[in-house]
């Protein structure tokens, strides 16, 4: 096999675990269990995704301390978030916190 | 007048998307830069390795591919592995589905292609925000085709000049990600069952953060869901108690 047909599988395969269920599209419905099971896919699939991101930014070991900046700006994210529940300010801060801690410290 | 209206709320939505996108095109441009940059010190050729960023579209499984091709793996390795490492694509769509089921074939197939981490988040947060919208998918469609561009030239930045661009992971943009990320989470942390679903993927996915081909996310994602189900569970059989002490006498 060569390495254009092993990246046309893994294309095909990629394409097959994003389009499938929405071709079905209205052929299938969700049993209330499952809504359920759904409704809680977006906040622990995001969660899941940057939480090892921010408490260990270089991989390995947990950075659980000041001098990591991902995870001061992280805090501080959470805390505008909650607080103002504004999207586009909360990134801002984040990001500000973030650079301004990154190269503040270096 | 609805019609001759009908353009103008197709651009303005899909503009929304690509600008609702923005951090995350920012986040992915190191990776893209850093993709490319891999391939030309591996065995793929640089006209497969941009194949790659277009048809397989799919950032983790195309470095995990990669690396798989550049240590000779078998390609059913490759293939099995690609397929573990997109099973959460899975849950996107069936999660999307709801607001896309009515759309004709093309367009879920479209949409479908484009469909990534970041174009769910954007796409679901603007769902929740202002549901029902006749448009809807076109701010999907903007948020995709912004993403889908955006990973195209920074994949092609990172085979031709890659060389000239070291240290560009220390610079911390994939932060913007995860500050978008939190701005989208944080609101829909509105009741106990959510906060202990988001904090148990989140503690499980550290935990399991170096279990190869992505399962330990997907293992934190499910075990995150089973206690946000077992607590609705509660939740149900506590209102059915309530409902009962209103009938007594």
């Amino acid at each position: 096999m060569n390495t254009f047909w092993t990246i046309f599988g893994m294309a095909a395969l990629t394409y097959l675990t994003k389009a499938l269920v929405l071709m079905l599209g209205e052929r299938v419905t969700f049993s209330p269990g499952l809504r359920t099971a759904l409704e809680f896919v977006p906040v622990t699939v995001l969660t899941a995704i940057i939480t090892p991101m921010v408490l260990a930014p270089h991989g390995g070991a947990a950075e659980l301390n000041w001098r990591n900046p991902q995870l001061v700006a992280s805090l501080c994210a959470i805390l505008v978030s909650a607080l103002t529940r504004h999207m586009l300010l909360t990134i801002v801060v984040a990001l500000g916190v973030f650079f301004a801690w990154q190269y503040g410290m270096a | 007048m609805q019609n001759s209206d009908a353009p103008l709320s197709r651009l303005s939505e899909c503009v929304t998307g690509a600008r609702d996108t923005i951090p995350m095109l920012i986040g992915a441009a190191p990776f893209g830069v850093i993709f490319g940059t891999l391939v030309t010190v591996s065995p793929v050729s640089l006209w497969q390795g941009q194949l790659m960023s277009l048809a397989v579209y799919a950032g983790s499984s195309q470095f995990i591919g990669l690396g798989l091709i550049s240590a000779q793996a078998s390609f059913l390795v490759v293939w099995a592995t690609t397929l573990i490492v997109n099973l959460r694509h899975v849950l996107y769509a069936a999660t999307l589905l709801p607001h896309l089921r009515r759309l004709p074939t093309r367009w879920r197939l479209l949409l479908g292609l484009l469909l990534t981490d970041e174009v769910f988040a954007v796409s679901h947060a603007s769902q929740r925000r202002q549901p029902g919208r006749t448009f809807g998918h076109w701010h999907m469609l903007g948020s995709g085709v912004a993403m889908y561009l955006n990973w195209q030239f920074w994949t092609l930045a990172g085979l031709l000049f890659g060389s000239e661009f070291p240290g560009l992971q220390s610079l911390g943009l994939d932060f913007a990600m995860v500050a978008t990320f939190i701005a989208i989470v944080v609101p829909q942390l509105t009741n106990l069952r959510s906060v202990a679903a988001a904090l148990t993927a989140g503690s499980l996915a550290f935990a399991w953060h170096d279990w190869p081909y992505k399962l330990g996310l997907l293992a934190a994602v499910v075990a995150g869901v089973a206690v946000g189900v077992l607590l609705s569970r509660n939740r149900n059989r506590d209102g059915e108690l309530a409902g009962h002490s209103e009938v007594r006498p």
